[in-house]
């Protein structure tokens, strides 16, 4: 894997790549030269098959990063190329680059980042229909600016009487009321000792 | 717009003749008269549901209830992870069907709806109208925390928290996953509550059928099909 990167480093700018296993490699590229290096490493070094597309949304730094995992079955090696995409608040004015020519399952993935994330695909089939939710009307679920905590209290109505304990502590007063609790154990030990 | 699977699907644009017995015709019935029918429509009944009168004496009712509590014939329909606790009760180790419980494919064979675990809002839609055309007297159990308080989906942005807001339940149980035998001694106490005359959650629904409706139209925001279906 080293030395694919060490190839593809003269002609492309690649970020300082993440050796996460012997099998899985995690590198930066620039949003421009992204499909260049997807379709090279397609045709010429035989990562044929994608494996996922995802996004993980940077609130803070402002950023989309999308991370597209691709797979070369006869080296047994995965790489994970992440581009960066500048966040913007409105859903879908975040667009990134469509690329469902190259493989066609990434039409599904773009979709569902579509409706998740509110990055747009411009080009790609089928984009803006609904994918998993039906009649979403609020800030697409995926994004962290959306509290889903706030959303599910406001929507759904709660039970009451919904109180939360540790399991161990309250199987052992359940089960054995008389037997001392661990921390006043330790300390009658002590006294003991003195 | 072309999808880029359309290579491996047939030419949708090319116009296929409709076949002969799709037609819409004028069908003469053997009594005489002339009807239209166009077999492509969708018949349905969207009157609303009706509470069901008691049985004229007691006695009757009573007879009625404990025939009732004898066949229980579940639908088919998992909603969430608790299908799988289902399986086993299938299966000659824990073996329901002694109990005159079974596992129907339909809603018109079934009169008892497992909802099994979580439900989201999308299969909330999908078990309502499972729930409305499933024949009367009709029964809904509630599968795990998740039916009862939300569980460990308590701040999930699709999943329902109370069940029963939308569907009359009859019969919780509690746990997560229940076992088996949980689940059987759930349907004990269901048999049990139907033999009081205590199962009368489709009746609940009719005398209610508007509050139902609003709850079930507040979270599922597309609401594309009839009040009551089938």
């Amino acid at each position: 894997m080293r030395e694919l990167l060490y190839r593809l480093k003269d002609r492309y700018h690649l970020g300082t790549p993440t050796f996460q296993r012997d099998d899985l490699t995690f590198v930066t590229v620039k949003r421009d030269e992204l499909r260049a290096i997807l379709t090279e490493l397609r045709d010429v070094e035989g990562f044929t098959h994608l494996t996922f597309l995802t996004a993980v949304d940077w609130i803070e730094e402002g950023l989309f990063q999308l991370t597209y995992m691709i797979n070369n079955r006869e080296a047994n090696q995965s790489l994970g190329l992440r581009v960066m995409l500048t966040r913007e608040d409105e859903p879908g004015a975040t667009t990134g680059d469509t690329i469902h020519d190259l493989w066609p399952t990434a039409a599904t993935y773009q979709r569902e980042l579509n409706e998740m994330f509110g990055i747009n695909f411009p080009g790609s089939p089928r984009v803006d229909e609904e994918f998993i939710l039906e009649g979403w009307t609020d800030l697409p679920p995926y994004r962290r600016d959306f509290d889903t905590l706030a959303y599910s209290q406001q929507t759904y109505r709660e039970r009451p009487g919904r109180g939360r304990s540790d399991p161990k502590a309250h199987m052992q007063e359940t089960l054995y009321p008389d037997y001392p609790k661990p921390r006043e154990a330790a300390h009658a030990h002590k006294e003991e000792a003195k | 717009m072309k999808d880029v699977d359309d290579k491996f699907r047939k030419d949708t644009e090319k116009q296929v003749p409709l076949r002969e017995e799709l037609k819409p015709r004028k069908v003469t019935t053997p009594d005489g008269q002339e009807i239209d029918i166009d077999p492509l429509r969708d018949y349905f009944c969207d009157a609303k549901p009706k509470v069901h009168p008691k049985a004229y004496s007691k006695i009757v009712e009573d007879f009625y209830n404990w025939a009732r509590s004898n066949s229980l014939w579940i639908l088919g329909f998992g909603t969430g992870c608790g299908a799988i606790e289902m399986r086993p009760l299938m299966t000659p180790r824990f073996d329901a069907y002694r109990y005159g419980i079974q596992w129907r494919p339909t809603p018109r064979q079934a009169n008892l709806l497992v909802i099994s675990g979580y439900l989201s809002v999308k299969t909330l839609k999908r078990a309502i109208r499972a729930y409305e055309q499933m024949p009367s007297p009709k029964y809904v159990m509630g599968l795990g925390s998740c039916t009862i308080n939300g569980g460990m989906y308590w701040d999930s942005y699709n999943t329902i928290k109370r069940l029963d807001d939308y569907l009359p339940v009859d019969m919780y149980v509690a746990g997560c996953m229940p076992r088996p035998e949980a689940l059987l001694h759930g349907f004990m106490e269901l048999k049990r509550v139907i033999r009081e005359g205590k199962g009368e959650g489709a009746n609940t629904y009719a005398e209610n059928f508007d509050q139902y409706k609003v709850n079930q139209k507040a979270v599922i925001k597309d609401w594309d099909m009839p009040d009551y279906n089938w």
